[in-house]
């Protein structure tokens, strides 16, 4: 691991935490959009941390750099106004916070409970080498090339897909 | 100090929720996806950082397939959106009901 990873772990984890808590309660789904992008750079900022340069890169680009363009690109096309508040507390709100809070306890107490069974941090030398885009790019056209053409194909289907249903006429 | 895998596993957990949170809660169909978007997220640091804690790469093979799955995702989600925006003039999801009779 890298010698200031605790302090920028930190940091990222906190600046990625408020930006999805600040993705939930602004009304407005531009500024919404906007949090998430700062949430993504956090995380490859936090990929850096673990030494995994190749998906950092890759989460800048095809996250925050294709991903959210076409959020955006979307929100502002459509240019919704504000949903106008519920009067009444739903029911189904306080299911869903119940359900939320339940998932988070079980998620933590899991990570806790499991603390004598994870493995130890590796060493920098290591975990570079691991993450770096000679290893990556070798398991990808080896082990991995034809899951890597059912990908091309699964991105091809999409993009007509994405193009005819947008293309139809209201029914 | 050192970093353990678990605070990696906590704020993964922590984002998760904030996403189903943001996705059961909201009602705008766009928020929605984004908050699909960012549960994808935390569980792409589960994986990215059991990755290299394992000194493994199939994790970040998966995590890159899981980024053009969400690629995929996104493009035919929004091109959804924009499909019953021109049929109902809106995105809110409690007044999407074109199956429900």
């Amino acid at each position: 691991m890298l010698m200031t990873a605790p302090i920028m772990f930190f940091v990222f984890a906190i600046v990625a935490l408020a930006a999805a808590l600040g993705m939930l309660l602004s009304k407005n789904p531009v500024s919404s959009a906007l949090w998430l992008i700062l949430n993504l750079f956090c995380v490859a900022g936090l990929y850096l941390t673990l030494n995994a340069e190749f998906i950092a890169v890759i989460q800048v680009l095809v996250y925050a750099g294709a991903i959210m363009v076409l959020f955006v690109f979307v929100i502002m096309l459509l240019n919704l106004a504000e949903l106008p508040d519920l009067k009444k507390v739903e029911w189904r709100r306080i299911i869903a916070f119940t359900m939320g809070m339940g998932l988070l306890s079980m998620l933590t107490f899991i990570s806790a409970n499991a603390l004598d069974m994870l493995p130890n941090p590796p060493s920098l030398a290591a975990a570079a080498e691991n993450g770096s885009v000679t290893n990556l790019g070798k398991a990808l056209f080896t082990v991995y090339a034809m899951p890597l053409e059912i990908i091309g194909i699964l991105l091809l289907a999409a993009t007509i897909g994405a193009v005819v249903i947008a293309k139809r006429k209201p029914v | 100090m050192e970093i353990t895998l678990n605070w990696y596993l906590t704020l993964s957990a922590l984002l998760f929720t904030m996403g189903v949170l943001g996705f059961l809660f909201r009602r705008n169909a766009i928020m929605m996806l984004m908050c699909v978007e960012l549960m994808l997220n935390s569980v792409n640091i589960t994986l990215v950082a059991f990755s290299q804690y394992l000194g493994d790469v199939s994790g970040q093979i998966l995590v890159f397939f899981v980024m053009s799955v969400a690629a995929a995702e996104a493009a035919v989600g929004l091109a959804l959106i924009i499909a019953i925006f021109r049929g109902k003039l809106t995105v809110d999801v409690t007044k999407i009901n074109l199956f429900k009779y």
